[in-house]
């Protein structure tokens, strides 16, 4: 839903700036335009001129843009049942190759357990030395060793490859902390056996990834072990305004910088809300580049810093892809100026009441068959639109329920509502962002309530 | 003239009548809700005496034209004859018959006799809104609601609030396969021969027929201009008209009109009959036992809509999925929606009747089947009853949705008094049932986990917590129901997390009470 949104402003964003182009082609200095310049705004996607960043540690050169692989396209397959559309991927992960595009994220427990599988069907029809492949160990649920080191293994095994260029300790910094840690990965002697397999090439980049508590990011990092890299959520708007207990991208970065550790880069765009913002937001950001998307601009935020090694995307469109190659080939880092009006639109997009929701579906699937996401997101798209009344004095009250209860409906079918939360908690502990899920999808179930009752 | 005033009175009524059981958004209603109240037999049960006695007097000013003009089953035999004699060589495809005189009145005997008996489901068979109602709300509706859909599909393309989506499915298959077996009888029926069925059958036919006899004002044969040719017996879909003695049988006479624009002789005029006009005597059942042959259809195609249901029904059945070599591997994976198991709908001793229909016994007395009030159900609670005695009359089922406190429509919308009038703050006082709590399917003791779900949305606050252990405050919570304030509005049944059976449901009251 909320991508499909996007998908179409992004298509209208396009539209505009080919507008602007055109019109400033036609009666702007004519003099200096040259032939075809009135195209220029919807031009070829370069194909050559992709930025890249060096690893310090193997001498990697790896492509600024890397595709996150959390958020390929679904179809319905048979029964109904959700599929990766693989034909799609093909195309996708063919594209991407083809403009410059050389770093692949997946991990075993994205979509439904589908994803490595996919990618690594899309990834074998090209020769395994173009390209870096990424994936994590999620032995969130059950970490003894066993289950560990068969899930590393499957691994290769998903992705038709004997070796992985950067492995992670998946989402490290959730639950009880230095503790979990310890016990995911240094009690079972997992660390070590990763190690090995460092030393032994089949793993050639090790590292981790970071959400919440900030501890656990100091205590690794201070463990005396040589990181290759590690995988932080930077954008403009965590760079100061992390939401919950997660950290301060400023910070973070700030860390891996001063110890030379490559950083990698995910949610960039926070799953789209830096993307999907206010009318006036987008208005801020066209005004100053109209030629570029709303996306672009977080897109170079995090790309800018000098020890940023790859920026992930998940990509989930043709258009995205498209619009994030444009971004990136080559990238025009933020100015010093840009970066305070960046701070300043952050500080304007804070103020907003969403829900920090990145649609990563970690909470997913809830025991009672909610949607979360989906709640969570048609009412983050409804507070962007101003369609959640505080009271019915409201002048545009009227619309703005209808906007919510008619939407409502179509985003998430009755029996998925908020309404159906037992408060059972078995999501919030999954959810990197740090969401106490059920208080949240309570308070969106009151405020709908008032809308029904109040018609 | 007057038929074309006959015809267009009766396509307004006809056109918004039909619209009342498919709109859904309760704008038609607020306009034309009086026309379903027009109805005789809703009337009739709704002790409406100001509707019936102005039916009584129209009739017997007019004759008939209710026939022709306010009942939509009638209109609706009116369009298909229509269609019928469009086709070549069926313009005059009518022709003089004795009228059914001892079939109609058995008829008319049996549904009253159904009437008093209590018997709601025959009377909801042979009542002619009825009939049409549910034509309307089963076979209808359902359409309308898909092209509803498709415009509500357009209206997200394009991010319009316009218009929204709404469920379609069968509500009762007893009540859909009866509607569509109406339906076929009715339709072959007007299809070959006009208005047998308001003639043979329809018991508020019969009911107006004994009145309209004494009309006022009626078409009469000048004997002085026919010239015998018989055209407008061939044009009466009543088949009253003896063209060769002269005379109408104006019980069956539905002052359509159509005789007059046809005579060539302008020998038929409609006002107050000259003379003596005689009653045409009654004799032969024959037309009748044709009707009969057709109804006597029904068992065979009842059997074979059933397996088709069946078919539609399993197909839905999830497919098998195949294993994956990460199965093999222990870990959550992100993503996917949790299967819903379909609901089962808890064996209540007294069937749950809605707010303001007093009681089950007010209902199953005045309920004439119509499903109006099943059509305008927003939160999909009411449904056609398939028990045999009360078939087609509402009951609650909250397996979809619950009684929310905003909405009163199906007791705006009731023509017969089944279910009276109450505005939002008399239903919050209305107990129609109350909730009952099944400890052994409660997920504190399937899963061990506390919900509170049922207390949190319960409007009345009816429902607290309280811990399972009385003296470890801490230990997980189990609801209480305090029966005297609940109202049954069903929103703990609705909302519970457990399936197929709700760990809490609600009980039916056979006599409502205000609390």
């Amino acid at each position: 839903m909320e991508k499909q949104e996007m998908n179409r402003r992004h298509f209208l964003k396009v539209m505009g700036g080919g507008a602007v182009a055109s019109s400033a082609a036609l009666y702007g200095c004519g003099s200096k335009s040259e032939p075809g310049a009135a195209s220029k705004a919807l031009g070829e996607v370069p194909t050559d001129k992709m930025t890249h960043r060096k690893n310090p540690r193997t001498g990697d050169v790896v492509s600024l843009l890397g595709y996150g692989c959390m958020r390929w396209p679904m179809i319905k397959g048979e029964g109904g049942k959700d599929v990766i559309d693989q034909e799609t991927v093909n195309r996708l992960v063919d594209y991407a190759i083809e403009h410059g595009v050389n770093y692949f994220d997946t991990a075993p427990v994205y979509l439904q357990g589908m994803s490595e599988t996919a990618t690594g069907i899309a990834l074998s029809r090209h020769p395994r030395d173009s390209y870096f492949l990424a994936t994590k160990l999620s032995n969130q649920r059950n970490y003894t060793r066993e289950n560990s080191l068969a899930m590393y293994r499957q691994s290769l095994k998903s992705l038709q490859t004997d070796y992985l260029d950067y492995y992670l300790m998946h989402s490290i910094g959730g639950g009880s902390g230095i503790q979990l840690f310890e016990d995911r990965y240094i009690n079972n002697g997992v660390l070590d056996f990763l190690l090995k397999e460092r030393e032994a090439g089949r793993i050639r980049n090790l590292g981790w990834s970071f959400h919440g508590d900030v501890k656990v990011f100091d205590h690794v990092l201070n463990m005396g072990i040589p990181w290759d890299f590690v995988q932080i959520q930077l954008n403009y708007l965590d760079w100061k305004h992390a939401t919950s207990r997660n950290v301060n991208a400023e910070y973070l970065y700030g860390e891996l910088h001063k110890r030379n550790i490559p950083a990698i880069i995910m949610e960039p765009l926070l799953g789209g809300r830096l993307s999907n913002v206010p009318d006036h937001i987008v208005a801020r950001l066209k005004q100053q580049r109209p030629e570029n998307s709303v996306a672009s601009w977080a897109f170079r935020f995090a790309g800018s810093p000098e020890g940023v090694l790859t920026v992930l995307s998940g990509m989930t469109y043709m258009e995205h892809l498209q619009d994030n190659l444009r971004t990136f080939s080559p990238l025009d880092p933020v100015t010093e100026e840009e970066k305070v009006f960046l701070q300043e639109t952050a500080d304007l997009l804070a103020k907003y009441p969403t829900v920090p929701c990145n649609d990563c579906k970690y909470c997913m699937p809830c025991p009672y068959a909610l949607d979360i996401p989906g709640i969570l997101l048609h009412y983050n798209k409804c507070v962007n639109e101003g369609n959640v009344p505080k009271s019915t004095q409201d002048a545009n009250y009227a619309e703005a329920r209808r906007a919510y209860l008619v939407g409502y409906d179509r985003s998430v079918p009755k029996l998925r509502q908020a309404d159906h939360c037992t408060g059972c908690n078995e999501c919030s502990p999954h959810c990197p962002q740090g969401i106490d899920i059920p208080a949240e999808l309570r308070r969106i179930d009151r405020f709908v309530e008032e809308l029904k009752v109040n018609g | 003239m007057l038929r074309k005033i006959r015809i267009f009175a009766a396509t307004v009524f006809f056109v918004l009548i039909t619209l009342l059981f498919l709109d859904f958004t309760g704008t038609i209603h607020t306009w034309f809700g009086w026309m379903a109240k027009l109805q005789f037999w809703p009337a009739v049960l709704a002790l409406n005496v100001g509707v019936v006695i102005g039916l009584v007097i129209l009739t017997l000013l007019l004759g008939r034209v209710y026939c022709s003009v306010i009942c939509p089953l009638g209109v609706l035999q009116d369009v298909i004859s229509w269609v019928s004699g469009k086709r070549k060589k069926k313009k005059f495809r009518f022709s003089y018959s004795p009228a059914k005189s001892i079939l109609r009145y058995v008829v008319l005997a049996v549904f009253v006799l159904a009437c008093v008996a209590g018997v709601g489901s025959l009377v909801a068979l042979l009542a002619p809104y009825s009939a049409y109602g549910r034509i309307a709300s089963n076979l209808l509706a359902p359409l309308y609601q898909a092209g509803n859909n498709l415009l509500a599909h357009f209206a997200e393309q394009s991010d319009s609030y316009a218009f929204y989506r709404v469920d379609v499915f069968i509500k009762g298959i007893g009540t859909f396969v009866v509607a569509l077996v109406s339906l076929v009888v009715i339709a072959v029926l007007a299809w070959r021969n006009g208005r047998t069925y308001c003639n043979t059958i329809c018991p508020v036919g019969t009911i107006l027929g004994l009145l309209s006899r004494f009309a006022l004002l009626k078409p009469h044969i000048d004997l002085a201009s026919c010239n015998g040719c018989g055209v407008c017996a061939r044009k009466c879909k009543a088949s009253c008209i003896d063209a060769k003695n002269h005379v109408i049988d104006y019980s069956r006479c539905v002052a359509c009109m159509d005789c007059l624009d046809n005579c060539h002789q302008q020998a038929i005029r409609y006002g107050k009959p000259v003379g003596a006009v005689k009653c045409a005597p009654s004799t032969t059942p024959s037309a009748a036992s044709k009707a009969e042959a057709n109804k006597a259809a029904d068992p065979s195609r009842r059997r074979a809509l059933a397996a088709t249901a069946v078919v539609a029904l399993s197909s839905v059945a999830k497919a098998q999925q195949g294993k994956s070599l990460q199965d093999f591997v222990d870990m959550k994976k992100d993503g996917g929606l949790a299967p819903i198991k379909e609901r089962e709908e808890p064996d209540r001793i007294s069937p749950l009747t809605p707010p303001g229909s007093l009681s089950l016994k007010n209902l199953t007395q005045h309920c004439t089947g119509c499903q109006l009030c099943v059509s305008v159900c927003e939160n999909h609670v009411l449904r056609p009853s398939g028990n045999l005695m009360t078939l087609m009359q509402p009951v609650m089922s909250y397996d979809r949705g619950y009684c929310r406190p905003e909405c009163t429509k199906c007791s705006e919308v009731c023509p017969a008094g089944a279910i009276k009038p109450i505005t939002k703050a008399e239903k919050s006082a209305i107990q129609i049932g109350h909730a009952v709590w099944v400890p052994d399917l409660c997920i504190v003791n399937t899963d061990g986990k506390s919900c509170g779900n049922c207390e949190r949305h319960c409007p009345t606050k009816s429902i607290q917590m309280v811990p399972t252990n009385p003296d470890d405050p801490e230990s997980l919570k189990i609801p209480v129901v305090n029966v005297e304030t609940c109202i049954g509005c069903g929103a703990c049944e609705h909302l519970c997390p457990a399936r197929p059976h709700t760990a809490i449901y609600v009980q039916g009251h056979e006599a409502h009470r205000t609390i």
